[in-house]
């Protein structure tokens, strides 16, 4: 990460006195695929909404490439490409047609649009169908018209609200896939979801949103040891017993080990450990018949995260 | 706060977009045929009329505008009724039917204002207005001379090119009314229908109420003050207000739009047309109150939407 791109601070929108979102910080480097998630009406997209000068901010501030969005809105959106949820286009007229409106908004000469606009129907999939009215597309084919328009405006930064929102699990593959080729580009990307194991692929850090504030933040590792204790859970099938489970409990960067049924362990710990706790089954004398390795899920995280805070809470 | 650039950056490429899907939308091509054909209908049914009635007129073809022959209304009567409708039509789903397309939040994170959006589409639906009545009035004007077979003059060029502008600009009131129902309901339905609604108060239910409000308000004794005070009312209404500019426009004799009185007749010749420049005068407020009621309206959807949520 060279520089950062994104930078929110004390980021806050109120309506009346209900907040929706209150006093955010977060940055996105360089090249980083940064996501905001969270359940449905966290605050995610309104946060996207403020960066982008699309809403006004109530309190803290917002940069872009170090530009204010309520000052400097035009110059935030010539370096940003935006897809927002469910990314709608003109029915009536084609998909190239779509991508020649926006270019114009944009302010490209003749000569660029046509080159760009042919550029971008390419890297998505989509030049086979450049001349269809995008009445006939799918969704999965619109997500990807928005990722051409994207791609086609040479955007510095990608602001991408639910982009695999309502498709299906292959045209999220792909959807995905988009997205990384676009940070092998150069792209900087923030993206927003509600789907957390759909996007946990693609996420270099998250922050993750409930009721408005940011109650996580960081890689899926790290939040991994922050909330569960631990980044990887090594689950072992072996004979042996107790043996073998103090000889698990015993290797250096071993948080814990349970034994929820007999003969297998989950042991949770900083890195992955599948070798050292092969050696420590044959060690103990025990007879290795599964190795596996779980990498915590942002699922298993949030949901963890939220049991602890209510246990806290119950206990107070 | 200032904002940087220009509002109006990506106002051409909006109003070319705009316009060009107006030309070739399906509901343009009903609402301009219904037009066409209603008012060739009343041109040719005044033709006939005047053909029978006329002598020496010296403005012959401003008659093609007014005369009726029953059971069909005059030209101008069409107008007054079709151009809001056409208006209504273009305007009643202009921001609102971005909204439900959801292609609103993409457009507007393009590097252009809500200010253009706006006003290109303004532009362009006034625009399309424009071209379907400048063709109307050409071919009113051709079917004249062919079927009148006297050239007009040209002060009658200069009342008919006045009242086409004014046409324009009346349709303008309610493509701006249009405009300001689409920000403010999400629904393109409900605001057709409150349009519509507010259309027919207006142009029906209000001129026939504006006497009886001011007969609550002002004693039936004092005649005058009663009259001008239903007037004021009724003039709140564009369709008054365009009717009177008609009136003054097209009927060079038309001295007044108000009550007359003993000392306007004094020294009068009766029926004698008044100049271009004076019936201009006549029908001046009338005009100017037309324009800022579009200003206004315009004004009202501009600040409705600056401050609406773009979550589409």
């Amino acid at each position: 990460m060279s520089g950062t791109i994104i930078e929110a601070r004390g980021l806050t929108k109120r309506y009346g006195t209900a907040y929706a979102v209150n006093d955010a910080n977060f940055t996105v480097g360089a090249g980083e695929i940064f996501g905001l998630l969270g359940p449905n009406g966290a605050g995610k997209t309104t946060t996207i909404l403020m960066l982008l000068g699309l809403c006004d901010i109530s309190a803290g501030e917002a940069r872009v490439f170090g530009h204010d969005p309520m000052r400097e809105p035009l110059e935030v959106k010539r370096l940003v490409g935006y897809l927002p949820d469910s990314v709608g286009f003109y029915d009536q007229l084609t998909a190239a047609e779509n991508l020649h409106y926006t270019a114009r908004l944009m302010g490209l000469d003749a000569v660029t649009r046509k080159k760009r606009i042919a550029a971008a129907l390419v890297r998505v999939g989509l030049s086979a169908v450049a001349n269809r009215k995008v009445a006939t597309f799918s969704r999965g084919m619109r997500q990807r018209l928005g990722l051409a328009e994207i791609v086609m405006k040479d955007a510095r930064v990608a602001i991408l609200d639910e982009p695999t929102n309502g498709l299906d699990p292959q045209a999220s593959v792909e959807l995905l896939h988009l997205i990384r080729s676009l940070k092998e580009n150069g792209v900087s990307i923030l993206l927003s979801s509600h789907l957390l194991d759909r996007v946990q692929s693609v996420c270099d850090r998250v922050a993750l949103f409930n009721t408005g504030r940011i109650v996580l933040m960081g890689s899926v590792d790290e939040l991994g040891r922050q909330v569960l204790g631990g980044g990887y859970a090594v689950e072992v099938e072996a004979d042996g017993g107790d043996a073998v489970a103090k000889r698990l409990a015993a290797l250096p960067g071993v948080r814990s080990v349970e034994e929820p049924e007999p003969g297998r362990f989950r042991m949770v710990c900083d890195s992955d450990l599948r070798g050292d706790a092969a050696g420590a089954v044959v060690a103990a004398g025990g007879r290795l018949k599964q190795l596996s390795l779980d990498r915590p899920s942002l699922e298993t995280i949030y949901t963890r995260y939220f049991q602890n805070t209510q246990e806290a809470r119950d206990a107070a | 706060m200032r904002r940087e650039g220009s509002a109006l950056q990506g106002l051409g490429v909006v109003t070319l977009k705009e316009l060009s899907d107006h030309l070739v939308s399906a509901r343009m091509r009903v609402l301009e045929w219904l037009v066409v054909l209603v008012a060739l209908a009343a041109v040719f049914g005044a033709i006939t009329q005047i053909r029978a009635v006329t002598a020496q007129d010296p403005f012959l073809f401003l008659r093609l505008f007014t005369t009726a022959r029953e059971p069909l209304p005059s030209f101008v009567a069409f107008l007054g009724f079709l151009v809001p409708l056409m208006a209504i039509g273009l305007g009643f789903d202009a921001v609102n039917g971005e909204h439900n397309r959801r292609t609103l939040s993409r457009i507007l994170s393009q590097p252009i204002y809500r200010d253009a959006l706006l006003f290109g589409k303004f532009l362009a639906g006034l625009g399309v207005i424009s071209i379907s009545l400048v063709c109307l009035w050409l071919l009113v004007i051709g079917l004249g001379l062919i079927m009148l077979g006297v050239p007009p003059g040209g002060e009658e060029m200069a009342r008919a090119l006045i009242f086409l502008l004014v046409t324009i600009a009346y349709a303008g009131v309610w493509l701006a009314l249009a405009m300001l129902f689409s920000v403010i309901f999400r629904s393109a339905a409900t605001a057709a229908l409150v349009t519509l609604g507010l259309w027919l108060f207006l142009s029906v239910i209000w001129p026939a109420l504006a006497p009886a409000i001011a007969e609550a308000f002002v004693s039936p004794e004092h005649q005058a003050t009663l009259v001008i005070t239903a007037q004021m009312l009724a003039r709140l209404s564009p369709s008054t207000l365009y009717g009177e500019i008609v009136l003054a426009l097209l009927d060079p004799s038309t001295r007044t739009l108000g009550p007359v009185y003993l000392s306007q007749l004094e020294g009068a010749v009766m029926g004698a047309p008044l100049p271009l420049s004076q019936s201009l005068l006549v029908a001046w407020p009338q005009i100017v109150g037309m324009v800022a009621a579009s200003i206004l309206l315009f004004v009202g959807g501009y600040v409705a939407f600056q401050r609406q949520e773009v979550r589409a």
